[in-house]
């Protein structure tokens, strides 16, 4: 059993609240002035020497964010956001670059820490592909956009994608050379009116990945992009936009790290997905924002507004996430099945300990005939944390055929934590056939006392109930992905196994 | 998102605080009680009528459903006696002691008031009137609630059954409460039935009408330590009523519980149930049937609130679904940081027959306790080709095939009702709907 040994190791090696990427890069930035008004809005907009229409676009967003309210709904309690002291805009300086190596070293040295590979020659460590027959099919390459508070630092494998015909680089450069493409989707998943978070995105969103994968490409490595909020103050507002045109492919990863600082950070973020006809995305996360102190003190607040729209027939998305980290999760990835037989997937772990407060789930929206949608949710609550599932799963007048199966599983840590299912479920015609099924329990002292009879310790025995509980979630995941996702589950569960 | 602006009152808003000034002086109640409706008409003064803004209120927009307010009832006359002479025959069957309550207001000489050991049945309007204890007591504080429907009762409440069962005493026949409507009105009823501790009861509860009035309902009822209660309510309103009610109930310690809504009837029904499990190691089984056909919407809201360790819940809520219409299911189970060991299982299931007809469930879990086993389930969907093939590839019609599934669909439920006679006459209830969808 290395995993489980593995992940006991971990569980030795840190603390409760010794959140491992909580340093803070030292390095010169430009910064907007703080707070929000339609000076800020112009100075993003001017930075990125994005198009007239961009700037119109972003303002608009902007009048319409100030006639709107905080939602409330979503079981997180928060001090009041003051808007008006964050900056909105910050970039290392000297960002105008040619080539990686004008990237400040500093910042070269953060993401080597942070364990991600900025350099091309530089591979994932130990993931060697192997074919069935157990030969090497050569490392496994990933293609990365770094994004270091409003700015992308560094895309890698820009040419390789190229040749393939895809573009893959930060948004704001998108702008500039394929603003047709941007025009085209851009705000037509999430409306710039969709919520109160995703209108002030609209407005002051600064950097993000843009990704268009041509008509019958199989993009040819994994994209990623790894978001660091280093600054204090400061609000982080990406904006990601993956397109598959007709029969695309591509599997995009996200990471985000931030520094342990005292105060609370916002980072409100929109991610966009279309997939056209027969295309597919799979788009994973893994989410280690800074989650706070043991009391609550600091963390990141985490609005996130992610949606994915199946616009053409048979098309397929798939989130995965594993979210670990903020102070407060509040995200809902969505799938809308507009295309017929197109098909939506969600999984999802949330491990929440400390103070943290969860709200996460999906929103599966059947609107094209024999669409189906699944749902894997399995939160994990410890310490004084609050974790809750929220879904919606519908089907409208003329979603014939369509199908959903949900299952949402909470697993319980200690007494004094939380775990709540709020799951909306509406069928509008009877061809839908919906199913959910949701538990809530403990480690059962069965499971426990079976493993320990077997020689295990109580902490050995209990971090393999725990992957258990999670694996048809960690399947899901590049692989990659899925070592450091569950290296992650036993650092957030530690302080809380016995 | 601007859910809480809003100044502007309707029509029946403003019905209800026209008719609450024009009523006030003769309801029933002084001091304390006088407060308790005043405070809770403050309440829906501020607040309004429930609508989908309000997240318990979300598929039952009341707000746009009640266009406006039936005059409030008046007592009833011989000739609304003679109508409801015959109300509560669909369970002419069983054996029960009637207590008749038309137009809202309790009727004695439709009612059997035959004298039993342990039993005490009073008028709620008597009751109010005199400033009866176990109505000072209780009414208003079993189960606190926010709930503005429930609220608009406090308010307006009038007449309704007052029933104490004494420690220790098992009353013999089901208590049927006959609530009949006759005349195009709105009636505020309110009941308390307080079963004492080790006593023994079942209550029956019947709504029933032809024309188009409003009926807002509500139900205390205090259970005490090791009591066992059955509660059947049975919503067969005329076609045009709105019917809201509202069941809340405290269940002591050992007690066990037993809960069934029937509902085939009432233009727009919503029945909220709100349970709150005080003692531990209860039993309790909530379970619901809804029938609904044309423009029908009924909403079945329940909480479960376990707060003492070691009670076990179980909710089997089936609903069918023709023509238009919208049923809905809202279950909360919550289990407080002490009520471990809780047990809790909640089954919804939706079965549509008809291409237009929607259903509509959120059933929630808000569990503070690690070591509990709750679960929920919750399906829609239409009947099952395969077994519709099975049947008829045994030479059953179709429309009998359909027939028998649904039964079937609909038995799960029905049959955990302990009284047997009562299990047949709501699956004859059940079969007679199915015949008369033709």
């Amino acid at each position: 059993m290395p995993a489980v040994q593995e992940t006991v190791d971990q569980v030795r090696l840190i603390d409760v609240d010794q959140y491992k990427y909580g340093f803070v890069t030292d390095v010169e930035s430009e910064k907007a002035p703080k707070g929000l008004s339609e000076d800020t809005v112009r100075f993003i907009s001017a930075k990125k020497n994005e198009p007239a229409w961009m700037l119109e676009w972003r303002l608009e967003a902007y009048r319409r964010w100030l006639t709107m309210r905080e939602p409330n709904w979503a079981r997180v309690e928060y001090p009041k956001i003051d808007y008006q002291d964050l900056y909105y805009y910050s970039a290392p300086k000297r960002n105008a670059l040619a080539s990686l190596d004008e990237v400040d070293p500093e910042i070269l040295k953060t993401y080597e820490k942070l364990g991600i590979p900025l350099r091309e020659q530089e591979m994932l460590a130990g993931v060697v592909r192997q074919d069935s027959e157990g030969n090497n099919l050569g490392e496994r390459r990933v293609a990365v956009d770094a994004v270091f508070d409003s700015v992308s630092v560094a895309t890698t494998f820009k040419e390789e994608l190229k040749k393939a015909g895809v573009i893959f680089m930060p948004i704001s450069e998108a702008l500039r050379e394929h603003p047709e493409l941007v025009k085209k989707y851009l705000g037509t998943v999430v409306p710039v009116t969709d919520n109160y978070f995703a209108t002030l995105n609209s407005a002051v969103f600064s950097d993000g990945s843009f990704v268009y994968v041509p008509p019958g490409v199989r993009c040819p490595m994994e994209l990623s992009t790894y978001f660091r909020i280093n600054e204090a103050n400061t609000g982080q507002f990406e904006r990601t936009l993956i397109i598959a045109d007709k029969g695309a492919y591509v599997s995009y990863l996200e990471g985000c790290t931030a520094p342990m600082r005292d105060e609370n950070q916002l980072h409100a973020a929109v991610v966009e997905l279309v997939a056209l006809e027969d295309a597919e995305i799979k788009y994973s996360t893994v989410q280690n924002w800074y989650p706070g102190d043991a009391n609550g003190k600091g963390g990141i607040f985490n609005f996130v507004t992610k949606r994915g729209d199946c616009r053409g027939d048979r098309a397929k998305i798939s989130w995965t996430q594993v979210e670990t980290g903020s102070a407060i999760t509040w995200k809902y990835p969505s799938c809308i099945l507009r295309g017929d037989d197109s098909r939506g997937e969600f999984y999802s772990i949330a491990i929440s300990n400390g103070r943290q407060q969860v709200d996460s789930g999906t929103k599966m929206i059947h609107l094209g005939k024999n669409t189906t949608s699944r749902i894997i949710s399995k939160g994990i609550a410890a310490g004084r944390s609050n974790n809750t599932y929220r879904g919606l799963v519908s089907a409208h007048r003329k979603a014939k055929g369509a199908r959903n199966f949900t299952n949402c599983d909470s697993l319980l840590i200690g007494d004094k934590c939380g775990a709540h299912t709020v799951p909306y479920i509406e069928a509008k015609n009877s061809s839908a056939v919906f199913e959910h099924e949701a538990t809530t329990s403990k480690i059962s002292d069965d499971m426990l006392f079976y493993c320990r009879q077997r020689g295990m310790s109580a902490e050995e025995a209990t971090a393999l109930v725990v992957n258990g509980f999670v694996k048809d979630v960690l399947q899901q995941l590049p692989m990659e992905f899925a070592v450091e996702a569950q290296k992650l589950i036993s650092i957030s569960l530690e302080g809380s196994v016995g | 998102m601007n859910a809480e602006v809003r100044k502007i009152k309707t029509a029946a808003e403003l019905a209800l605080v026209d008719a609450y000034a024009a009523a006030k002086p003769k309801l029933p109640g002084t001091g304390a009680l006088k407060a308790l409706r005043e405070e809770a008409f403050k309440r829906f003064d501020a607040e309004g009528l429930p609508h989908r803004r309000v997240e318990e209120w979300k598929y039952t927009d009341l707000r746009a459903l009640m266009r406006d307010l039936k005059p409030l009832a008046a007592a009833p006359d011989a000739k609304a006696k003679a109508l409801a002479k015959n109300a509560g025959k669909l369970l002419a069957s069983v054996e029960s002691r009637k207590l008749v309550f038309v137009d809202g207001a309790f009727v004695a000489e439709l009612s059997d008031l035959t004298p039993e050991a342990g039993l005490t049945i009073t008028s709620m309007a008597q009751a109010l009137a005199k400033g009866d204890a176990l109505v000072t007591a209780h009414v208003g504080k079993v189960v606190a609630t926010n709930d503005v429907a429930v609220a608009l009762n406090t308010a307006l409440m009038g007449d309704g059954a007052v029933i104490r069962i004494a420690a220790g005493a098992s009353i013999a026949r089901p208590i049927h409460l006959v609530f009949a409507a006759t005349t195009p009105s709105s009636m505020f009823t309110r009941s308390l039935v307080v079963i004492e501790k080790g006593a023994r009861a079942m209550l029956l509860e019947s709504h029933e009408g032809a024309s188009d009035y409003q009926v807002n309902a509500a139900l205390e009822m205090v259970v005490g330590d090791d009591a066992h209660v059955d509660h059947v309510k049975i919503v067969s309103d005329g076609a045009a009523a709105l019917h809201v009610s509202s069941l809340m109930a405290s269940v002591g310690a050992h007690a066990r519980f037993n809960d069934f809504s029937f509902t085939t009837g009432g233009a727009v029904v919503r029945s909220q149930l709100f349970l709150r499990f005080d003692g531990e190691g209860t039993v309790a089984n909530i379970r619901g049937a809804t029938l609904l056909k044309d423009r029908q919407h009924a909403d079945i809201t329940l909480v479960a609130d376990h707060v003492a360790k070691g009670c076990q819940s179980r909710e089997i809520f089936k609903s069918v679904l023709d023509g238009e219409s919208r049923g809905v299911f809202q279950g909360k189970i919550i289990v407080r940081p002490k009520a471990q060991k809780t047990d809790g299982r909640m089954m919804t299931r939706a079965l549509l027959l008809s291409e237009t007809a929607e259903a509509d469930n959120k059933p929630e879990l808000e569990i503070f306790a690690d070591d509990v086993q709750c679960g929920h389930g919750a399906t829609a969907g239409a009947l099952d080709e395969d077994l519709l093939f099975y049947l008829k590839a045994r030479g059953i019609p179709a429309r009998e095939a359909e027939a028998l599934l649904i039964q079937a669909f609909i038995g799960e439920a029905v049959e955990g009702i302990e009284h047997a006679g009562l299990r047949e006459v709501l699956m004859e209830a059940a079969v007679a709907w199915l015949k008369a969808r033709g």
